[in-house]
């Protein structure tokens, strides 16, 4: 079961294609669920508290403003478990998005220099463009398990990157 | 019920927006998030124009839109982005002017941090329910009758006693006691009218103090300081018309009010460096043995240029200060840099974030020191700065002036 992170963090088009190939998807909801299923409701809608930012100083300094290192306290966990990205540039909000280009940019960044196994797309614009976007992505997926078999083999040195343009 | 629009890029993941909420509550408003569809964000955004790259800006520009357009109904709008985000405060300060220029709907900008709590946001709530509510009484522009203003600031307390829209009495002392201080000043203000609290018509208060103030004098009037120093700013100027710009450096906190025909439509308070505080002033008079009435003169003859002041923070500038007096620098030059350093922050941190409108009304207390109302014109680039009569009494006055009307107190007898 490889956990698998997702930008953006929220796409559901993304966790449902991740989720289809028996992988765990990385997503924000199962995040922000979890927060607000948590006994008390001390400040809603998403009971982040100002206890959150200041988590968020792992992953961003104390000058970064408070609603990037917010968002990061929430997402930089599920950054930290990923054992591989599939992150999908200038896509649009509808198919998901954080709100904050500075956490876009520190998120990416994170991933990417984690150097787990990565697939870069740019989020597609004509039909078969969204074709190979799925299908890039399902054999990204594929060959998970077989680049996690190949890590322990090799004790981890053989990270998988694979970038494309779409 | 006062409906605030909250224009913000997520407050939610500061964790602040339970504060906000609570906030518009205790003045009887409730904040309301305008609600659009996903096509007419990039509608509005490309409309507006700002190449914004965070969509929650985006977000930001389109339920401002949707504000102007009448597609969402607001009595109100507070605006909020994180403070020490560029993006936001250029996107925070062109939706502000956005709605200002195409709306009469009153406007409140805030740059927050994880530690914004309620209190803070309270004075703010409180201007725009009043704003919206008691637009009424707001627009009186004539005081009436025998009325008392209270001003309970946080190192002076005020007052000021009207008759038939004259200023027939007043009175100024340091707040220690709250209730000590009203009565002491309110001695003041009384002698040698020949009237006492019993011939008064009715009483306002305004001012840190103002609501324990209100409840034991029972005063017909209690309110915030933002909407009443406007008030009494634009009265005393002589200017109840047309747009102003009301700046009180204060002791504790500076305030910067734009008006529009006697309301208040935009404000910063900052409150964060005494360094940009009369305080300052306050140390710098006292190190260099003057009366703090004397150092408006002084610091008017020096030039600050001369002075080594390398910080803002009140006690290395102090220590700067000390540093050139003692490598020979004259007592002028050094109250001059005082005055300099104090305007250039309010500039920096203030000003700035605002926008100008002549004439700029310079009140409170260290309105009175003649080397700062000069910097401060310096600093703007040499604009016209009145400081009108009782320019320290702003508050105490626009009290004063409001409450006419509302107090019954004689008929009552």
């Amino acid at each position: 079961m490889v956990k698998v992170a997702i930008f953006p963090p929220n796409s559901l088009i993304l966790a449902d294609l991740i989720e289809r190939k028996g992988y765990v998807a990385l997503a924000l909801q199962k995040a922000i669920r979890k927060k607000v299923k948590d006994p008390d409701i001390d400040s809603p809608p998403m009971n982040i508290t100002e206890d959150d930012p200041i988590k968020g100083l792992k992953y961003a300094a104390i000058e970064v403003p408070s609603g990037v290192r917010g968002r990061m306290a929430i997402i930089g966990p599920l950054l930290d478990e990923s054992e591989a990205a599939i992150i999908i540039d200038d896509a649009p909000f509808g198919f998901g998005c954080i709100g904050c280009a500075r956490t876009n940019e520190l998120s990416i960044f994170y991933l990417r220099k984690k150097g787990v196994p990565t697939l870069e797309l740019i989020y597609p614009k004509t039909k078969d463009e969204t074709t190979d976007m799925v299908n890039r992505i399902n054999t990204f997926l594929d060959s998970l398990t077989l680049s996690k078999d190949s890590n322990k083999e090799n004790n981890g040195k053989n990270n998988v990157k694979e970038e494309n343009n779409g | 019920m006062v409906k605030i629009a909250l224009v913000s890029c997520g407050t939610e993941y500061s964790g602040i927006q339970k504060e906000i909420e609570k906030a518009a509550t205790t003045f009887g408003a409730q904040i309301v998030i305008p609600e659009i569809d996903l096509d007419y964000i990039d509608e509005a955004y490309e409309k507006f124009g700002f190449s914004a790259q965070s969509s929650s800006l985006k977000l930001m520009i389109a339920r401002a839109m949707s504000i102007v357009e009448g597609k969402s109904k607001a009595d109100a709008v507070f605006i909020a982005t994180c403070f020490r985000c560029a993006e936001g405060a250029l996107v925070r300060n062109e939706v502000r002017r956005f709605i200002q220029e195409n709306t009469r709907i009153p406007v409140v900008t805030y740059s927050f941090t994880e530690r914004t709590k309620a209190d803070e946001l309270f004075i703010r709530m409180e201007a725009l329910s009043t704003t919206v509510a008691r637009r009424s009484i707001l627009a009186r522009e004539k005081q009436e009758g025998l009325t008392l203003g209270i001003d309970s600031g946080s190192t002076t307390t005020k007052v000021v006693l009207m008759e038939n829209n004259e200023i027939i009495g007043s009175g100024w002392t340091s707040t220690k006691d709250i209730m000590e201080s009203v009565a002491k000043g309110a001695d003041e203000a009384f002698e040698g009218t020949g009237y006492s609290m019993d011939d008064i018509d009715g009483i306002g208060t305004t001012g840190y103090g103002r609501l324990t103030i209100g409840k034991k004098l029972k005063a017909e009037l209690v309110q915030e300081e933002l909407s009443v120093n406007a008030k009494g700013a634009v009265y005393l100027a002589g200017h109840q018309k047309g747009e102003a710009t009301v700046l009180d450096i204060g002791g504790m906190d500076n305030k910067v009010i734009t008006v529009n025909n006697g309301i208040p439509d935009n404000f910063t308070m900052g409150g964060i460096c005494a360094g940009a505080s009369g305080r300052f002033l306050d140390m710098t008079s006292r190190r260099l043995d003057v009366d703090i009435t004397e150092l408006g003169p002084l610091a008017t003859k020096g030039n600050f240029k001369k002075a080594m002041l390398n910080s803002y923070c009140i006690v290395f500038g102090i220590q700067d200060l000390v540093t050139t007096l003692a490598a020979g620098g004259s007592k002028k030059d050094v109250a001059a840099a005082a005055c300099h350093s104090v305007a250039e922050q309010v500039y920096e941190q203030q000003l700035q974030e605002i926008d100008i409108r002549e004439p700029l009304i310079q009140v409170g207390g260290t309105s009175l020191i003649s080397g700062l109302v000069k910097a401060v014109s310096e600093t703007l680039g040499g604009i016209d700065v009145v400081v009108p009569e009782y320019s320290q009494h702003i508050g105490a006055v626009g009290a004063a002036l409001l409450v006419s009307g509302m107090g019954k107190r004689q008929e009552n007898r």
